[in-house]
This record gives structure tokens, C-alpha cells and sequence, in this order.
């Protein structure tokens, strides 16, 4: 078969370390969004003290998961066999590894913004 | 609309969706879909619709959990939770505190707030009908801010598990027309007339009086609830009893038979017609004695 040249993205290596990586920022949001919290309350006494610093780091996780996700589904189309991808080929593991990582790229994106949107509504430390 | 109507209206259109997939999925001939197909409609019923559905819901309830705003002159209530019962001091800045227990009254129509405190262990300050649970800390005093948009009764529990008696730590919360709580008010500022008596006497002969407060006696220690509008609450022991002399004697002699752990020691050797005559006594004084 004659192949174009891989891409920079289809040329990443994909492995259950690149799976981790949407779930893994999300974790480390819903940590980061506790911390900031909790230190603007118990150290400055107001709630919403630093805005700008809550809403840039929600983008960088946004924008983490995007760019994972975004890469997973390039590499999840890659040409192969017929589905199902199961066989313990290359092609196979890499298109299920890629797929998976899509599948939790999606939900990781919906859970960031799910555990941003109370700092929009809530006011005070209570 | 309504929180229940929409959950309930929402649960059914959901389950009647789901039974309409169901049918639909048992008579469509085999083979019909394939792959693709499959995977598009676990993608759209699967994951959008059910992200979209929650979404909506989140954003509509979010605003409801933003806390009420107060001001400085509001009715504040101080709460703090004991081992098994609620001490309560009123404070609307005109006038001494009014202390009380285990029954809230709040005006309709204006903002409480409740600083919420323990003595003991903690405890958590749960009024459903109203707002959200509050923890009750020892040393730390939590507010939560309440605002009742209609008069009627609600109930109130301790929602953080306290000993042996925390499932019969609870109390009433009765919402007044404002006039009528500013009267009340008034009035459990003031000492309440009652009969003095026997029961007088076997009170401060017992040494009820060296842990509970009756307004207008000597008796002012601060150990146990406040007894002096005892007969206006529409229950005894903390949300555990009915509202009756009997029950009154009955928890008089032996406290901890009702509500095990209680600190008030048993009075077992107390004939009944003795405890029957404090209960009259501390019932009394709202006119209604004997009830």
C-alpha cells in the first residue's frame, strides 16, 4: 500500500501513559480548584480573590484535554483493518489505545467544566 | 418551577425513552445497523444527551446554592448543638438575647441568620425544608443564612452522627407572620406568670435547678435546656416526645430511657405524682397547664 508520510501526531508514540493524561488533568484540576479555593478563603478571607489565576488554569486543562483528545483522533482513524479493532496488531492496539483516549478526553473536557461552572455562580467562603 | 415537579416530569420522559429504545431494539431485525451506525447512537444517546441533560440541570440549579446575601441588622440566632438538644439565644438588637431550646421560630419574609456552633462533639444544623445542613463545630461558629417564604412548620435534625441519641436530636422550626413573631418575641423576653406551688418546690428540692433555667425562680444554671416556656413547645426531649404532662414525668424520672446517653441522671425513686406536679409547674406557664 502506498502511504503518504506519517504525520508529527500519527508519528507519537500512543501508550496507557498517554491514556492517563485527560483523566489525569482532570484530577489535577479538581485538586487545583480545591487549593485555590481553600487558600483564597483561609488566607485572604474572600472568595473569588483571584479570578484570573482559577479561569487560566481551566484553560490549560482545557486545553491539555483538547490537544490529547484532538491527537487521539487523528490517530484512531489511522488506516487499517475492518473493525472490530481487537487483534494483537499494531494497528489494532494503537486504534483501541487511541480510541479509549478519545472516550476519556470527552469526558475529562465535560468534567473540568462541570467542576468550573460553581465558581461562576457562588460568591462567598460559606 | 418546582425542583421535585421537574426531577419527577424529567425521570419519567427519561424512563419512557429508554423503555422506546428497548422496543424498538427487540423488533428491529438483526443485522439492520451496523457498526457505524451503532457507534453513532451510543455516541449521540450514550454520551451527548445525557452531558446535555446534565449541563442543563447544573446551570439551573447552580444559582439556587448561591448563598443569601444578610445584613447587620438581621435576626441572628445563635445555635449551638449539645449532646442530645439545641441551645438557642435570639439576638435582634433590641434587647437582651432571648434564650430557648429545641423549638426555632422564624418571621416570614426576613433573612436569619443562624451561627452555628457545638459544645461537645460535632453536630450538623439541618433544616430541609429551608436551606442546607450546616456542621456544627466546637470552637468554630459556621453561619447559614435562611429565609422562610411561607408560614408553616418544618422540621429540623442533627445530620452528623453524634452518640447514641443523635437519631432523637431534632426540633421544629415554626415560620410566623412577622408581626406575630415580634410579638412572641416580646414576650419570651419578658418573665412568663406561673402558679408557684408544689412543683416549685420538689424542682428546687430535686436540684433540677442546678442544670436547668426557669426564668422569674432562682434557678439559672446554663447545663441543661432552658425550661421556662417548656409547655409552648410542641414537643419534649428535642423533637423525641410528645408535648404532654405524662410523657413530661415520665422523661423527668428517667431521661435516658427515652433518649439513651443523655446526661440528665434518672430520678427513679421520684414518685410519679411528684414528677407529675414539676411537669404541671413547668408546663404552666403558657396558660395551657395540664395539657
Amino acid at each position: 500500500m502506498n502511504r503518504d508520510p506519517l504525520k508529527w501526531h500519527e508519528r507519537l508514540r500512543v501508550s496507557l501513559w498517554t491514556l492517563i493524561v485527560p483523566p489525569a488533568v482532570w484530577a489535577g484540576h479538581f485538586l487545583f480548584s480545591y487549593l485555590w479555593a481553600s487558600i483564597s478563603c483561609a488566607k485572604v478571607g474572600s472568595f473569588a480573590r483571584f479570578p484570573t489565576l482559577f479561569v487560566a488554569g481551566t484553560v490549560v486543562a482545557l486545553a491539555i484535554i483538547l490537544v490529547s483528545g484532538w491527537i487521539a483522533w487523528k490517530q484512531q482513524r489511522m488506516t487499517g483493518d475492518p473493525p472490530p479493532h481487537e487483534s494483537g496488531t499494531q494497528i489494532d492496539r494503537l486504534r483501541f489505545i487511541a480510541k479509549s483516549t478519545l472516550l476519556l478526553a470527552g469526558l475529562s473536557f465535560v468534567a473540568v467544566l462541570f467542576s468550573a461552572l460553581p465558581v461562576a455562580f457562588l460568591s462567598d467562603c460559606r | 418551577m418546582h425542583l421535585t415537579s421537574v426531577l419527577v416530569i424529567g425521570a419519567t420522559v427519561i424512563a419512557l425513552l429508554v423503555l422506546a429504545v428497548y422496543v424498538i431494539a427487540v423488533r428491529t431485525p438483526e443485522g439492520k445497523l451496523d457498526h457505524v451506525g451503532g457507534m453513532r447512537l451510543v455516541l449521540w444517546l450514550g454520551a451527548i444527551f445525557p452531558t446535555v441533560v446534565l449541563t442543563a440541570l447544573l446551570l439551573w440549579a447552580l444559582p439556587a446554592m448561591r448563598p443569601l446575601p444578610h445584613q447587620s441588622g438581621d435576626l441572628r440566632i445563635q445555635v449551638q448543638g449539645e449532646q442530645f438538644w439545641w441551645r438557642l439565644r435570639y439576638e435582634d438588637g433590641n434587647g437582651p438575647g432571648v434564650i430557648s431550646a429545641n423549638e426555632v421560630r422564624v418571621p416570614v419574609g426576613r433573612t436569619v441568620v443562624f451561627d452555628v456552633t457545638a459544645t461537645d462533639v460535632v453536630h450538623s444544623f439541618w433544616i430541609p425544608g429551608l436551606g442546607g445542613k450546616m456542621d456544627m463545630i466546637p470552637g468554630r461558629i459556621n453561619r447559614l443564612v435562611v429565609k422562610a417564604d411561607k408560614p408553616g412548620i418544618f422540621r429540623g435534625v442533627c445530620a452528623e452522627f453524634c452518640g447514641l441519641s443523635h437519631a432523637l436530636m431534632a426540633f421544629d422550626v415554626i415560620a410566623m407572620e412577622p408581626s406575630a413573631f415580634d410579638a412572641w418575641l416580646a414576650s419570651a423576653r419578658g418573665v412568663p406568670a406561673r402558679a408557684d406551688g408544689r412543683g416549685a418546690e420538689l424542682f428546687s428540692a430535686n436540684g433540677c435547678g442546678a442544670c436547668h433555667t426557669v426564668k422569674g425562680t432562682p434557678h439559672t444554671a446554663m447545663i441543661g435546656p432552658d425550661l421556662t416556656r417548656l409547655g409552648e413547645r410542641r414537643s419534649l426531649a428535642a423533637g423525641t416526645l410528645p408535648p404532654t404532662l405524662e410523657s413530661t414525668a415520665a422523661f423527668i424520672r428517667n431521661a435516658s430511657r427515652f433518649k439513651p446517653g443523655a446526661r440528665m441522671p434518672a430520678y427513679s425513686a421520684m414518685p410519679i405524682e411528684d414528677a407529675t406536679e414539676i411537669a404541671r409547674w413547668l408546663r404552666s406557664a403558657d396558660g395551657e397547664a395540664g395539657r
